[in-house]
């Protein structure tokens, strides 16, 4: 078992093995037994999994499944809806997210969202992604010029527009911007990024340039991606979940999931023959 | 490699096997960490302030209620909505011809601009690149800021003196002017919130622009119109200065829309400041009648449009 990396205040954050895919390693994202409601509505059943560390991750599922409810989960975006419960855990590096203490600001840098529609703020290129680090207690103007230069590099972006980094980000085109939030997620340094059907408004080049980026980023992050679209989960992802009216059906290596499915649900699924 | 880009006062990461955190990733945390007390402290004074603010701001409305139940209530019994005022001197009588007139008055005005109101807003949004909704836009600006004395001598001027005699129909326009401004521009901003894909899959059916407007925007924006108007129907209902100019006031019961009647608030005004203790009391029981009248048609708008909303969307 990996050394509790508590999310509290001040602590140290302790090392952890590498990502590589060894059986039986825990994962740097746990769920135990993890259910979720809206209001009376339950959403996800007894949800328990292992997410492993500098990997990407699919969720894969009809509308409705569950698998935004659960990416929603591991950063505590759901607790902003009211009405919401949960039982069980989900832990980051072995701690429970949602133990009494945990302190969510210091969650959420660690664990990065990007949504299905690009959402800059009416900023400028540069402060939108300056916002991150800034708010978490950066202050010195080389290192923000750098870090925003990084997360832009990262993000395949820099060459279209370092020349403009003043210029409202609301001006550019929507994969632009869509890249633009993966930087801004970037630059806060997550050990975890989330993406919520990230691809679904972009056109197939901005779609495969972001799926490139993804590919490059799993050798520093792990990453988790909601995704409709099966072709991109069994190009880009490791390891797939599918997810079938709140319960997890099945997860395993992507080209497992894809070529010998356990459970029939899944076949019917990845084949196209429903949902 | 990206990985070992070395940032300005941080250490590299060692050469080898990559650590999972990795430097960057701990210090980004760390930094993050030695924030969070100071944030936490700052969080919770900031909702501190604004939850006190929400206090404060429905403070003055508890007070009146309060106020207005303690001065008002010991007054306020069946007479006083079914009796008429009695003469000075005799004890007992009621507001029936001020509830009356109010309800009369509140309506003429609402009639009339209520429905010149939402067509003045809907035409401000849908058009709103054409000069002439430009100007209507200020121009219901200037008269929101209008205040009401000036709209009552002008009420005057044009609706009184020409006839020659005050009336109930002089004080519905004269409210109903002073109705469509606020309700152009809560129209106005409703409306602008409707999607724009939505009137473009009206019109793709093959909608006219006017019938796009009135069947799909109107409808959506039902919701905020409503409760636009009700706010604005609350604030009218209150004035007192339009109508010392236009419906006079009446110490009879008057149904007819060309003569002089009473209304609300202006028995309120001419019991309060006379000099007899009975109608000072008189005077409390009016203003909570009219605060709770108010009230009410709030409550239940509010209550009928959350209902139409939920059926709707089905």
């Amino acid at each position: 078992m990996t050394a509790a990396a508590p999310l509290t205040t001040g602590a140290p954050i302790a090392e952890a093995p590498t990502g590589v895919d060894v059986p039986g390693t825990p994962g740097i994202l746990e769920a135990v037994g993890y259910s979720f409601w809206y209001g009376k509505k339950q959403a996800l059943f007894d949800v328990s999994m292992n997410i492993r560390a500098r990997s990407i991750t699919a969720f894969i599922g009809p509308s409705g499944c569950g698998k935004s409810t659960f990416l929603r989960s591991i950063n505590r975006l759901n607790e902003l809806i009211v009405g919401t419960r949960h039982t069980g855990e989900i832990r980051l590096d072995g701690a429970d997210i949602y133990a009494r203490g945990t302190d969510v600001v210091a969650l959420r840098q660690r664990a990065g969202m990007v949504f299905q529609r690009w959402n800059c703020f009416p900023k400028s290129i540069y402060d939108n992604i300056a916002f991150g680090p800034r708010i978490n207690g950066e202050t010195r103007r080389d290192v923000l010029d750098h870090l925003v230069e990084s997360a832009l590099r990262r993000s395949a972006l820099w060459d279209e527009v370092k020349d403009r980094l003043r210029d409202l980000a609301t001006g550019l085109s929507g994969g632009q911007q869509q890249r633009l939030c993966i930087a801004r997620a970037l630059a806060n340094d997550p050990e975890v990024l989330l993406l919520d059907e990230p691809c679904s408004a972009l056109d197939p080049i901005a779609t495969q340039r972001v799926e490139e980026l993804l590919v490059e980023l799993k050798k520093e992050l792990t990453i988790v991606i909601v995704t409709h679209n099966m072709q991109q989960a069994a190009r880009v992802s490791d390891r797939t979940a599918f997810f079938y009216m709140g319960t997890l059906v099945e997860e395993g290596r992507t080209e497992r999931i894809f070529t010998s499915p356990r459970q029939e649900r899944t076949e019917a699924y990845v084949t196209g023959r429903f949902g | 490699m990206k990985m070992s880009e070395a940032i300005a006062g941080m250490p590299t990461p060692p050469a080898g096997a990559p650590m999972r955190p990795s430097v960057r990733q701990r210090e980004a945390a760390a930094r993050t960490s030695r924030t969070l007390v100071r944030r936490r402290i700052v969080n919770n004074i900031m909702v501190a302030l604004l939850t006190l603010s929400a206090v404060i701001a429905t403070l003055p409305l508890l007070f009146i209620l309060f106020h207005l139940a303690k001065s008002g209530l010991s007054s306020l019994s069946i007479d006083f909505f079914i009796k008429d005022p009695k003469s000075v001197g005799e004890s007992g009588g009621g507001m029936a011809n001020a509830i009356i007139g109010t309800l009369i008055v509140v309506s003429v005005g609402c009639a009339i601009g209520l429905p010149i109101g939402v067509g003045a807003g809907l035409f401000v949004s849908e058009q709103k690149h054409t000069r002439l909704a430009t100007v209507v836009r200020f121009l219901a600006d200037v008269l929101n800021g209008l205040p009401s004395i000036v709209m009552g001598i002008f009420a005057w001027q044009f609706l009184v003196r020409p006839v020659g005699h005050f009336s109930a129909i002089a004080g519905g326009i004269a409210l109903a002017a002073m109705l469509v401004p606020m309700v152009t521009r809560t129209t106005e901003e409703m409306v602008a919130l409707v999607p724009h894909a939505l009137r473009e899959a009206a019109l793709a059916l093959g909608y006219s622009r006017a019938r796009t407007g009135l069947v799909i925007v109107l409808r959506t924006a039902m919701g905020g119109i409503v409760t636009g108007a009700l706010v604005a129907v609350a604030r009218i209902a209150g004035e007192t200065a339009p109508l010392l100019f236009t419906a006079l006031g009446n110490q009879f019961r008057s149904f007819s829309l060309s003569k002089p009647i009473a209304a609300l608030p202006l028995q309120i005004f001419q019991y309060a400041v006379s000099p007899y203790e009975d109608w000072h009391a008189q005077a409390w029981a009016g203003a909570l009648v009219l605060i709770a009248m108010v009230l009410t048609i709030s409550i239940v708008a509010r209550v009928a449009t959350t209902s139409h909303g939920d059926g709707g969307s089905d």
